[in-house]
């Protein structure tokens, strides 16, 4: 357990700054489905309750826990990461076109969202078992990939979950990154990147789901196709733009419970945010993001040892990619891909999942000091 | 690895800042524009149609009221999509499935709303409607207000009816505020006086979901009713003479003459104004605008015909005016007068022998006239038929109104480039020829040849103050009116007069029958003549002799003659008029 000494490193502000984003979440879904008509249920904000205690106390047993341990296990953690993605294929339970759940009887959860913290661990502990401040060649690039990336990635893709696997590879890019990539291969793998862009473009195009492109066309023109998915970024637009500076004031806002803004709850709740608090509320809320980056980034620097820097980094590379994503579609700056906001949008396992990451943080800053006994 | 590490923190900066700018551009910069696209997004304003003015009788009898009427319509997104339930919704307003998908998929007049399923259903469905709710409910049954016509084809020219707001209307500032597809008066006393009685429509303003299902009422604001209005027209009157007409095409307009408030203006063949009261159907408009009797026209303002005898009233005043005659001048009637060559007939083939101006009126001779014509220019004898009103409208509220014609030297060159017979005279003098009126321009006539030669402005709207205002008077000595009345009396007092078929034993009426003849009857005799073929009888008359109280145009299309088919009509109303009188003073 938690030795007494440890609590005094206890990093409470990175805590305290994701309870508060998780309550303005339950808040805010509250608002975003508040009936309007007739006496709907309306649970979802309880829900979001319930899951956040369980993600605290998923964060209390990631903290008690040396994260020394995880990257002893981590390899196993990465084994049952695939078969889950497996089980989930084999046994798993639709939903809006997708197979991503597990059914538990009470409750129900997407691996793929555990996956992600699984493949943080084995990459960690990889990374930092060749770690010898060298830079990574050719050979072991394509080492990582095949070991650790091409299968988890094609089982999600199978699903289908294309966020996720873009969420894999943004946070396997943010770590080899960070050890060094010989300038020469990145320098080869952009030209090739960009040159074969237009044929594996092509080629993927034809592999992608109706949805999936029309997201697309969607973003590159929002006007095309009003009713479809143009209508998503559309009434996001309209949703943020009308808050103005001070937004309509809580459950003011109109686009979320009239229905104008699809996904209210889920993807689109800085949406139902920023219309009701303006741009005044967003930027608080930008700035408890930016808090948890900035520490999770400081946690990876002041971390004892490389296992723990690449910890720290690959939990925050994947809330921050999360949030990036996210508020970008919002504020279409990118295309529309099914990424919920950390600690924002509904939803159980992400929930669970952002709170084991920030355990994650906090466990590898409180042990940044070796403790003599 | 540290400064690596590093790296990422200033990524990230440079992310919040791109977010930071980009919220700055939706929130700040277009605010403005997304606030009014969120607004219009949840907001729809709904007029709400104001209840139109009531228009009474004189007798503040109702003529038009204001009825609710039900509509059967459905949302489009509550529609079940399985025939069966589709089928059973038909069952229930009587419609085939198919004719449901059919309407749905045309859609409504607002491509948001409920669609209109069936208009104007009985109470029984609505009950039978409201009592399934819970399993259809995207029923809904919508009230409209609509407009009742209580008396039916009753005066229906001088009431009018509605129609929906036209494309030149809603560009028509007169119209401005109407709502699009409102229904506005299109006709009579509904259009002249749209203005009063459509009041100003008010607007809901209503919050829906984006399935436009109503949440709230956001805003309201009431709407103005339209005026009432109460018109001069008599109802007990009206129905008199349109019962008296009896079927036949013709015209009747009784006057107060003393203010020219018109108590009756009927017009028959009439129609159904409540067949537009909700969007005439097509059939129905068909059948209506192909009638041969043209029941659209408005006889008493749009039929212009010769008036016949009932202008030697005319005749007579100018004649006496002029010094041409005196009233005992006499003059023979053989029967035919021979002019130039021409010989010139009698109605009475025996001749009338010996006649004085009074015998000439009652017994209503033409070559008494013929004597006058020969001594009268067809200009003297235009200038009084102007003076009293002949030749341009009367300027009555309704539109359409006719202005007839009044023949002379100048108008013959101008319009037929020919120059004025005398033997023409003779014809303009009996009201025959180029001569022409309309029924109302003679009841005026009437009336001001017995109040002392004031022509009012027939109006319909009760409470205007007409008197004096567009009335100019004729000046004819009161001698000579007398002279005209007397023999007036006699037309219908006396056993020889050829209007004894108006005498009445409540009143004294005076009158002057007229009839027209038709160009082409001459080859016919007896009763064998085709309708089309027959004479159009007239029949002018005030009642009662002391201090006229009304004036009455009687106009009977194809009716044959003046005694004997106009008459009777114009007695029957009067005759109404003066036991309603006995009643009141009771």
């Amino acid at each position: 357990m938690i030795d007494r000494r440890l609590l005094k490193n206890f990093d409470w502000g990175i805590l305290f700054a994701v309870l508060a984003i998780s309550l303005i979440g339950v808040m805010t879904i509250y608002s975003a489905t508040r009936p309007v008509l007739d006496a709907e249920q309306q649970t979802y904000y309880l829900k979001q309750l319930y899951w956040i205690c369980l993600g605290l106390i998923c964060f209390f047993v990631v903290v008690s826990i040396d994260y020394r341990w995880f990257i002893k296990s981590a390899y196993v953690f990465f084994l049952i990461g695939i078969v889950l993605l497996i089980l989930v294929l084999v046994a798993g339970r639709k939903g809006s076109g997708a197979q991503r759940w597990i059914p538990l009887g009470f409750m129900s959860f997407q691996p793929s969202e555990f996956f992600k913290i699984f493949f943080v661990m084995a990459l960690s502990r990889y990374l930092s078992g060749i770690w010898r401040n060298e830079i990574l060649g050719m050979m072991e690039l394509t080492k990582i990939v095949l070991i650790f990336v091409l299968l988890p990635a094609i089982l999600i893709l199978k699903q289908p979950h294309l966020g996720t696997v873009m969420i894999l590879l943004f946070i396997l890019l943010s770590m080899t990154l960070t050890v060094g990539i010989r300038k020469k291969i990145v320098v080869v793998g952009l030209i090739i990147v960009l040159i074969s862009l237009p044929f594996v473009g092509t080629i993927l195009w034809g592999e992608l789901k109706t949805y999936q492109k029309q997201r697309i066309i969607a973003f590159v023109n929002p006007y095309v196709d009003q009713q479809g998915e143009g209508y998503h970024i559309k009434q996001s637009k309209v949703s943020i733009g009308s808050g103005g500076f001070w937004g309509k004031g809580y459950l003011r806002g109109t686009q979320g419970p009239l229905r104008f803004l699809p996904e209210k709850h889920t993807d689109f709740i800085f949406s139902v945010f920023a219309e009701e608090w303006g741009f005044a509320g967003s930027i608080l809320l930008f700035l408890l993001y930016l808090f948890v980056m900035l520490r999770g980034i400081d946690t990876a620097m002041k971390a004892r040892d490389p296992a723990g820097s690449f910890l720290a980094l690959g939990v925050t590379a994947m809330l921050a990619f999360y949030f990036f994503i996210n508020v970008g579609m919002t504020l279409a700056l990118l295309p529309v891909v099914g990424v919920p906001m950390p600690f924002m949008s509904y939803g159980g396992t992400a929930l669970l999942s952002n709170f084991m990451a920030i355990g994650v943080l906090v466990n590898v800053r409180m042990r940044r000091y070796p403790l003599f006994y | 690895m540290g400064k690596r590490i590093l790296v990422w923190a200033y990524i990230v900066g440079v992310m919040f800042i791109v977010f930071f700018l980009r919220l700055w551009d939706l929130q700040i910069v277009k605010g403005g524009e997304y606030k009014r696209l969120a607004e219009q997004n949840r907001l729809r304003v709904i007029e709400i149609p104001a209840p139109r003015g009531v228009i009474y009788d004189r007798n503040d009898i109702p003529l038009v009221r204001n009825i609710p009427s039900f509509d059967i319509s459905v949302v489009r997104e509550d529609l079940p999509q399985d025939p069966e339930s589709l089928a059973a919704i038909g069952r229930l307003i009587g419609l085939s499935a198919a004719e449901i998908e059919d309407r749905v998929e045309k859609g409504g007049e607002d491509p948001f709303g409920p669609v209109k399923l069936k208009q104007d259903v009985s109470f029984e469905e609505v009950a039978r409607v409201e009592a399934r709710r819970v399993d259809f409910p995207g029923l809904q049954v919508e009230v409209v207000i609509s407009r009742d016509y209580i008396y039916g084809e009753l005066a229906s020219h001088v009431i009018g009816y509605l129609g929906r707001l036209t494309l030149e209307q809603a560009r028509d500032p007169d119209y401005a505020g109407v709502p699009m597809r409102a229904f506005i008066g299109q006709r009579g006393i509904e259009k002249v006086y749209d203005r009063v009685l459509r009041g100003t429509a008010g607007e809901k303003i209503i919050e829906v979901d984006a399935r436009g299902r109503v949440i709230k009422v956001a805003g309201i604001q009431p709407p103005v009713k339209g005026e009432d209005l109460k018109l001069t027209i008599d109802l007990k009157l009206q129905s008199e003479a349109e019962d008296a007409l009896g079927g036949r095409a013709g015209a009747v307009v009784a006057l107060d003459a003393n203010s020219g408030e018109v108590l009756v203006m009927a017009s028959t063949p009439a129609f159904d104004p409540n067949l537009f009261a909700r969007g005439i159907n097509y059939s129905d408009w068909k059948r209506l605008a192909r009638d041969p009797k043209k029941p659209f026209l408005n006889r008493a303002l749009q039929s212009q015909y010769p008036p016949g005898s009932t202008f030697k009233i005319i005749s007579a005043l100018a004649a006496l005016e002029q010094g041409i005659i005196k009233s005992s001048t006499r003059y023979q009637c053989r029967g035919s007068i021979d002019i130039g060559g021409r010989v010139f007939k009698c109605w009475k083939e025996q001749g009338h022998g010996s006649t004085d101006l009074y015998k000439a009126i009652v017994e209503s001779c033409d070559v008494y006239f013929y004597e006058i014509a020969k001594k009268i220019g067809i200009d003297t004898l235009s200038k009084y038929a102007t003076d009293f009103g002949l030749g341009s409208p009367t300027g009555i509220e309704l539109a359409g109104e006719r202005s007839g014609i009044v023949p002379s030297a100048e108008w013959k060159l101008r319009t037929k480039k020919e120059k004025w017979f005398t033997g023409e005279t003779l014809n303009t003098v009996i009201g025959q020829g180029y001569l022409s009126t309309t029924p109302i321009q003679m009841a005026r006539l009437m009336s001001a040849v017995v109040n002392g030669g004031r022509l009012n402005k027939p109006h319909l709207l009760k409470g205007q103050d007409d008197r004096g205002k567009a009335g100019s008077t004729v000046n004819i000595s009161p001698e000579n009116t007398r002279v005209i009345k007397k023999a007036l009396m006699g037309v219908v007092a006396d056993k020889t007069g050829t209007g004894r078929r108006a005498a009445s034993d409540i009143v004294s009426i005076g009158g002057k029958t007229g009839t027209t003849q038709v160009v082409g009857g001459k080859k016919f005799s007896g009763k064998d003549i085709p309708e089309r073929y027959r004479d159009h009888a007239w029949f002018v008359a005030f009642a009662p002799e002391d201090k006229p109280e009304i004036a009455i145009a009687v106009f009977v299309e194809h009716g044959g003659h003046g005694s004997t088919a106009a008459a009777p009509i114009a007695k029957r109303v009067i005759e109404k008029y003066f036991k309603k009188e006995v009643v009141s003073t009771e």
